[in-house]
């Protein structure tokens, strides 16, 4: 209804309007700030910690190894922080000199940071989920959340 | 005739002081709206536009999503 309106208000004499398409839904998903009753839910975007390691394709497994420290996985990410794929340290293997972009884990599931616990904890229901990605709708990294804290944070 | 934008251009209005209108019914304002917006359902529009928003500076609309 957002064009509607904002043609309307050209009728009634605003010259300078604008009709942010994505609307709602793509500002919360993007994790941009919300007011309102449903504003005080615990969401992913809190939850995720953002401390999270990341390493690129082209990196060896060598390198990433010993950046892991006491993280059990790493996001792949490019450039732009676009989540790529996942590499725990389970997967690294032998071989040093492999990219990290043979043994990663290809296009993790991810959740969006709006996304509240309690709408999240169901969905972990029964899978095994040891982290949670989360990104914005145009697949940015904005952390790794722990299923157990969602859980906590839903209640369940 | 207006112009349709993305939430960058939507950041950077707002940053430049234009006025950010939730144009859904009252109860999902209330429910949850962008930060800083204010609600005008559409339907009320043409009563309260004139009277709650300023006619010299930009003015951003949106919905759930534009539908």
């Amino acid at each position: 209804m957002s064009p509607r309106a904002a043609w309307r208000l050209e009728s009634l004499g605003f010259t300078d309007v604008y009709d942010y398409v994505g609307g709602k839904a793509d500002w919360a998903a993007a994790g941009l700030p919300v007011e309102g009753r449903a504003a005080t839910a615990t969401r992913l975007g809190q939850l995720a910690r953002s401390d999270v390691l990341t390493c690129g394709l082209a990196e060896t497994v060598a390198t990433v190894r010993s950046r892991l420290g006491d993280h059990e996985a790493a996001a792949v990410v490019n450039d732009e922080r676009v989540v790529l794929g996942l590499v725990r340290a389970v997967d690294l293997g032998d071989d040093g000199e492999r990219p990290v972009a043979e043994v990663m884990r290809e296009g993790p599931s991810t959740y969006r940071p709006n996304l509240t616990a309690a709408e999240t904890a169901p969905r972990l229901e029964g899978k095994k989920v040891a982290r949670v990605v989360v990104t914005t709708s145009d697949g940015r990294l904005v952390g790794i959340a722990d299923p157990d804290h969602i859980r906590d944070a839903a209640g369940t | 005739m207006p112009t349709e934008i993305d939430r960058h251009d939507v950041l950077r209005l707002l940053a430049g002081g234009a006025q950010l209108v939730e144009v859904l019914p009252a109860e999902e304002f209330e429910e949850e709206h962008l930060a800083g917006a204010v609600g005008i359902p559409l339907r009320e529009l043409a009563q309260k536009a004139p009277a709650e928003l300023h006619r010299d500076r930009p003015v951003t609309v949106y919905c759930y999503d534009s539908a």
